[in-house]
């Protein structure tokens, strides 16, 4: 199979876009019709006017941006660890700045611009002890080691979030829980600023690492005969996928395997030039978590399931069958 | 005289303190337009030697340079522009195609966000054609053969538009054709552009079919520095690699060497 061209991975890009936000616009567990959605959208008021702007178009947003945010973390860590493996769900990333977004939480400082200041912290302390924990394992360059790593150290964090959860005062604890779950609702417009602030320099870190990630999946030494600074660049990037993570944790929660899969597929589709990989798994990262979404409010409306659920549901067989090859292949 | 393009003098590798060194007061040279082939039993220092003086791993003693520079005070990105590697062993962890690989070559002339310009597409498509592997652009170099893989990184490297090329290895796993190829190529590459070449190997009978000289590493040190038919010596090969061996003299004055039978035991062993 050749890559894909620039034109037509554009083009797939806007039509997945395009798609994402009519859904997510237009489909909920409020019933509007359609005439009523363009009606509210045009600013006509209407009995959809509240619903469509405080509700559904901030979700839209956000779920563009959490999704976006992932998977350009995820498509950074697998090369940082060299496993396509790796995303900020299973590398523990994500349970770290679960860890400290909820400690800022009982603290009493959680509000929308704090919290994820907190959840960097966690984030950066839990990859520093992953790569200690390979380190000590004798496999700090191994990716599978590290991958193992951040498996055990996401559950360790997951463990305390549990026991701080369990001993804190009740009324906040169900409110914690379905937060960590994964879920888009009931942020608003505040937690969209404050994850588009704290994402931006991340954003911007990785763009202009983006030709440096290239060399880097080669290999190290490979990478520093090509002329890049190995040291410097994995240090921006180790920093810049765990700022993306923790806005992403910080606002909707540990929603696992967009980081993985989005990456992935696009690697398979397009190849491997990071400046083309990076925007094009963040725009398909947002629109598919922003379906997912959707799925999450309607499956079960006017019950809603964490959005964390639905990508684990799908994510999961997704992962198994890139496990099964990627084992066939490093055996062969 | 020009500085030669690489100089170790003196050099001595440690890798843990109290243990014996990895490279003991070795020393050698390359000059523009020569090839030079770095040659030795396994644990000999070749590859320390390289490391050394590509500045990957720090001198106990000695000096590494390059075009008369320190190594450490050249920059990443500066090596770059003069020297390509290719490394022994490079397993990509993702899927990337022919041309892609070969454009990393730009990396040191291009910076972080300036697009490819003519001069850079120019030079990747020269490099691609050189180096034999145009027809492969669009594959996924995960498909290649061995040859093909060793023949895209060597493009790679002249993407570089190096002064010189350093390869490590580079026929380890190929075919008898494949491995003349691109010993053919690094020749061609040396006596067209004046690069210099250092290469390391295992194939002495390559080596000094193509290589002005040898250097001989033991035991992290340099026994032999001179043309071929001078270091390939029955005697002084028994004694590094431990394996008597004979040496006979090719028609065009190369000197190859092969290895000797032991003798069969008494009474004969089926």
């Amino acid at each position: 199979m050749r890559p894909l061209g620039a034109a037509r991975l554009a083009l797939g890009l806007a039509l997945l876009l395009v798609t994402a936000v009519v859904v997510g616009v237009f489909v909920g567990p409020a019933s509007l019709t359609p005439g009523e959605v363009v009606a509210a959208l045009a600013g006509r008021g209407g009995p959809g006017g509240a619903i469509v702007w405080a509700l559904r178009v901030p979700r839209v947003v956000l779920g563009l941006l959490v999704g976006g945010v992932l998977a350009v973390s995820g498509a950074s860590l697998q090369v940082l660890v060299r496993n396509p493996l790796a995303d900020p769900y299973l590398l523990g990333l994500s349970g770290g700045a679960g860890l400290g977004a909820v400690l800022a939480m009982t603290a009493g400082v959680g509000t929308p611009w704090l919290v994820p200041a907190a959840a960097f912290a966690g984030a950066v302390v839990t990859m520093a002890a992953v790569y200690a924990l390979a380190a000590a394992a004798g496999g700090a360059l191994d990716g599978r080691v590290l991958l193992l790593a951040g498996v055990v150290v996401g559950a360790f964090a997951g463990a305390l979030v549990g026991g701080i959860l369990a001993v804190s005062a009740a009324q906040g604890t169900r409110t914690a829980l379905v937060w960590l779950m994964g879920g888009l609702g009931g942020v608003g417009w505040p937690g969209v600023l404050a994850l588009a602030a704290y994402a931006l320099p991340g954003l911007i870190v990785l763009a202009a690492e983006a030709r440096t990630l290239n060399l880097l999946a080669m290999g190290e030494e490979p990478a520093r005969h090509l002329g890049a600074d190995v040291t410097r660049s994995r240090r921006r990037v180790y920093l810049a996928a765990s700022l993306l993570t923790a806005a992403a944790v910080a606002a909707a929660g540990i929603i696992g395997f967009v980081g993985l899969v989005v990456p992935h597929a696009i690697r398979m589709l397009r190849g491997h030039d990071h400046r083309v990989l990076l925007p094009a798994a963040f725009v398909a990262g947002g629109a598919l978590l922003v379906i997912a979404d959707v799925g999450a409010r309607t499956a079960f409306a006017p019950l809603e399931l964490p959005v964390g659920v639905v990508t684990a549901v799908v994510g999961v067989p997704v992962f198994a069958f890139l496990l099964r090859r990627w084992t066939a292949r490093s055996s062969s | 005289m020009d500085s030669p393009v690489f100089e170790l003098s003196g050099a001595t590798v440690r890798y843990a303190r109290g243990l014996a060194p990895s490279l003991d007061d070795a020393g050698f040279r390359v000059g523009a337009g020569e090839i030079v082939a770095l040659v030795g039993p396994n644990g000999a220092g070749k590859t320390t030697a390289l490391r050394a003086l590509l500045g990957l791993v720090p001198l106990a003693a000695g000096r590494a340079e390059i075009l008369g520079r320190p190594v450490q005070a050249w920059r990443r990105d500066e090596l770059a522009r003069a020297v390509g590697v290719v490394v022994q062993r490079e397993e990509p962890a993702f899927p990337v195609t022919v041309e892609e690989t070969v454009v990393m070559g730009r990396y040191a002339h291009v910076g972080r966000w300036r697009a490819l310009g003519s001069a850079d597409r120019d030079a990747v498509g020269r490099a691609l054609a050189r180096a034999d592997v145009a027809a492969l652009r669009d594959r996924w170099v995960q498909t290649l053969s061995g040859g093909e893989w060793q023949r895209v990184r060597v493009a790679r490297a002249l993407a570089q538009e190096p002064r010189a090329l350093v390869l490590d290895e580079p026929t380890a796993s190929l075919d008898l054709r494949h491995e003349m190829e691109l010993f053919e190529l690094v020749a061609g590459l040396v006596r067209e552009q004046g690069l210099a070449a250092l290469i390391v190997s295992h194939h002495l009978n390559v080596a000094a079919r193509f290589a002005r000289r040898l250097v001989l590493v033991h035991g992290g040190r340099v026994v032999a520095d001179d043309v071929p038919e001078r270091v390939l010596e029955p005697g002084r090969l028994a004694a590094v690699f431990g394996w008597p061996v004979a040496v006979q003299r090719l028609p065009d004055g190369t000197v190859q060497l092969y290895p000797e039978r032991r003798p069969a035991p008494p009474g004969g062993v089926p």
